[in-house]
């Protein structure tokens, strides 16, 4: 089964024999890619359907909250922690940032970039918020509370002092040019060191 | 009765070898009975250990010899079961103090020939691993696959990864704990004193008389029976109803149904187990407390365990073994680099539910063991 493009992408960034945590790793699709490489790979995940799926697959994954349980990983536990379509999700982007490069040196976060031109167009012309493919449930049900563009992001990571080591953005499902990127990126993936 | 279950053969084995025990007094020798499943392979490599839990014993997957019932984790463990005997040799043993053919207070005095009784030493969690150990080291395995066990199967498994971690590759610990809290003793403590307040207890001596305190064993049972199911299933499994009758009586007869089963459960209890085995193995798990040779860091018991693979499962509704004890080990894992996995069930039947049909079980468990299912 292909994997996801964005997980693809981590999946091959990451070099093998490599410790991971996978934060909010789902059913531990990209775990068993990365373990296929040799990377020691473990997940936190909150929907106890897909930890149960994911250990049935013999991967090493413990449910909890990417909000609260992080602070459970001593420091530098890894070398890479990845937060995959999730941080749109956390109660506070900020702080999950912040313990993802404490546990771990380098991390991989990668979100739905809200300023895509389509978003951009449904939001000016259309006057709602929209609902679109990557973010496809309305307002007053979606998981995504916290909408994150491209330059959010960079203004975070810079307020913070963390580098961003490199960038991949995507629009439907290929890669997608870095200029104009805010505008034309559906998707973008950080790899961001402290 | 007591003595008639003292009659019933069992396989097993007597180690010659001295066992020192946590107390600081040894058993000279030891027996332990077990039985297993499946073949073992050519390079010793597929051995599963099951840990039973406090009233259980080593029939897992084969008929009870006292009463006839299916084994209790025959729906578990088997062929093209979870924890597939066509792949895995399963072993499980009576542990230590137990009453089913393995030493405990119903063993003979070595000099009298009389049954220890009271005189059998206090036991723990570590040192029933460590006369499976020795049962191990017996049938020529030196290292297991994997150790599986829920409740106290489930403390003993973490005193294995603690004490042997050398000698399993990973761990399944289910609807269980680091340590037993102030609760779970004070239940312990209930069934204990029915045991104890009952005449026909004889300090302990009960063995050659006619009589033995079945009906203190039996509200101990009671008791502690509570405790393995939820409020939700008591309250959907009998409610308010009344047993067999229209109106209530104005009297103690049992009334309601959930009196009725309880003493049923109580009775047929007596059947299959000992009351100072009872007293024994209550006592081992009230002092279990992995934290506590550590200065009350959990960590420290799992420093050298980190190349076992850890699996631990809790459920919503077990209020005897909750999700945060198990969260707790967890903690204790993460932080010295084990890999651990960990997922709370949902499922209505309380701390029983590591017995019963919960498919997400099953299919966690043979994950974790290694095997899809």
């Amino acid at each position: 089964m292909a994997l996801r493009p964005d997980l693809a992408i981590i999946a091959d960034a990451v070099p093998s024999s490599a410790r991971v945590l996978d934060v909010g790793c789902g059913d531990g699709e990209l775990m068993v890619a990365l373990q296929g490489k040799g990377v020691d790979a473990r997940g936190l995940e909150i929907d106890p359907a897909n930890v149960t799926a994911a250990i049935a697959r013999g991967q090493s994954v413990v449910q909890g909250d990417a909000n609260r349980d992080l602070a459970d990983y001593p420091d530098d536990a890894f070398d890479y922690a990845i937060l995959s379509q999730t941080l749109q999700t956390t109660e506070r982007p900020d702080r999950v940032v912040d313990e993802l490069l404490r546990i771990a040196p380098r991390a991989f976060v990668s979100f739905p970039n809200f300023a895509h031109w389509r978003i951009r167009l449904a939001l000016l012309w259309g006057g709602r918020m929209p609902v679109t493919r990557l973010l496809p449930v309305a307002w007053y049900e979606t998981p995504n509370i916290h909408h994150v563009t491209v330059s959010d992001f960079r203004d975070l990571v810079r307020d913070k002092g963390i580098r961003v080591e490199r960038v991949w953005h995507l629009s439907g499902d290929k890669p997608a040019s870095d200029a104009a990127a805010s505008w034309r990126a559906e998707h973008a993936i950080f790899l961001i060191a402290r | 009765m007591a003595s008639l279950l003292h009659q019933i053969q069992h396989q097993g084995v007597t180690i010659n070898a001295p066992l020192p025990l946590d107390s600081g007094q040894v058993l000279p020798s030891v027996t332990i009975a077990w039985q297993s499943y499946g073949t073992l392979n050519a390079d010793r490599s597929n051995a599963v250990l099951i840990c039973h839990a406090l009233t259980g014993d080593q029939y897992v997957a084969s008929d009870h010899p006292a009463t006839g019932k299916p084994g209790w984790w025959a729906r578990m463990v088997g062929p093209g079961k979870p924890i597939d005997t066509d792949r895995f040799h399963v072993i499980c043993a009576n542990v230590l103090g137990s009453c089913m053919g393995t030493s405990g207070p119903a063993t003979p005095d070595a000099a009298t020939g009389a049954p220890l009784g009271m005189a059998f030493p206090v036991i723990t969690i570590t040192d029933m691993v460590r006369a499976q150990a020795m049962l191990l080291d017996h049938l020529g395995i030196s290292r297991l696959h994997a150790v599986v066990g829920g409740s106290m199967g489930g403390m003993q498994t973490l005193a294995w990864a603690a004490t042997y971690p050398e000698r399993l590759a990973s761990a399944l610990v289910i609807a269980s704990a680091a340590r037993h809290s102030a609760q779970n003793i004070a239940f312990h403590e209930v069934g204990r004193q029915a045991i104890m307040a009952d005449p026909d207890w004889q300090d302990g001596q009960y063995y050659g008389s006619a009589r033995a305190p079945t009906k203190g064993l039996a509200v101990a049972r009671m008791a502690a029976h509570i405790t393995y199911l939820s409020e939700e299933g008591l309250t959907e499994k009998f409610g308010r109803r009344l047993q067999a009758r229209d109106i209530k009586s104005f009297g103690f007869d049992a009334d309601f149904q959930v009196e009725s089963y309880l003493r049923h459960q109580g009775l047929a209890f007596t059947d299959r187990f000992d009351a100072n085995a009872y007293l024994y193995i209550t006592r081992a798990m009230d002092y279990f407390d992995l934290a506590d040779p550590h200065d009350g860091r959990l960590a420290g018991a799992f420093a050298t365990a980190k190349d076992v693979r850890f699996t631990l499962v809790s459920f919503d509704t077990d209020w005897l073994y909750p999700t945060s004890e198990s969260r707790r080990v967890v903690q204790a894992l993460q932080s010295v680099g084990a890999a651990a996995s960990f997922v709370e069930l949902s499922a209505p039947f309380g701390h029983d539910s590591f017995l019963l049909d919960v498919p997400a079980l099953d299919r966690l468990v043979a994950g974790a063991l290694g095997s899809g299912f």
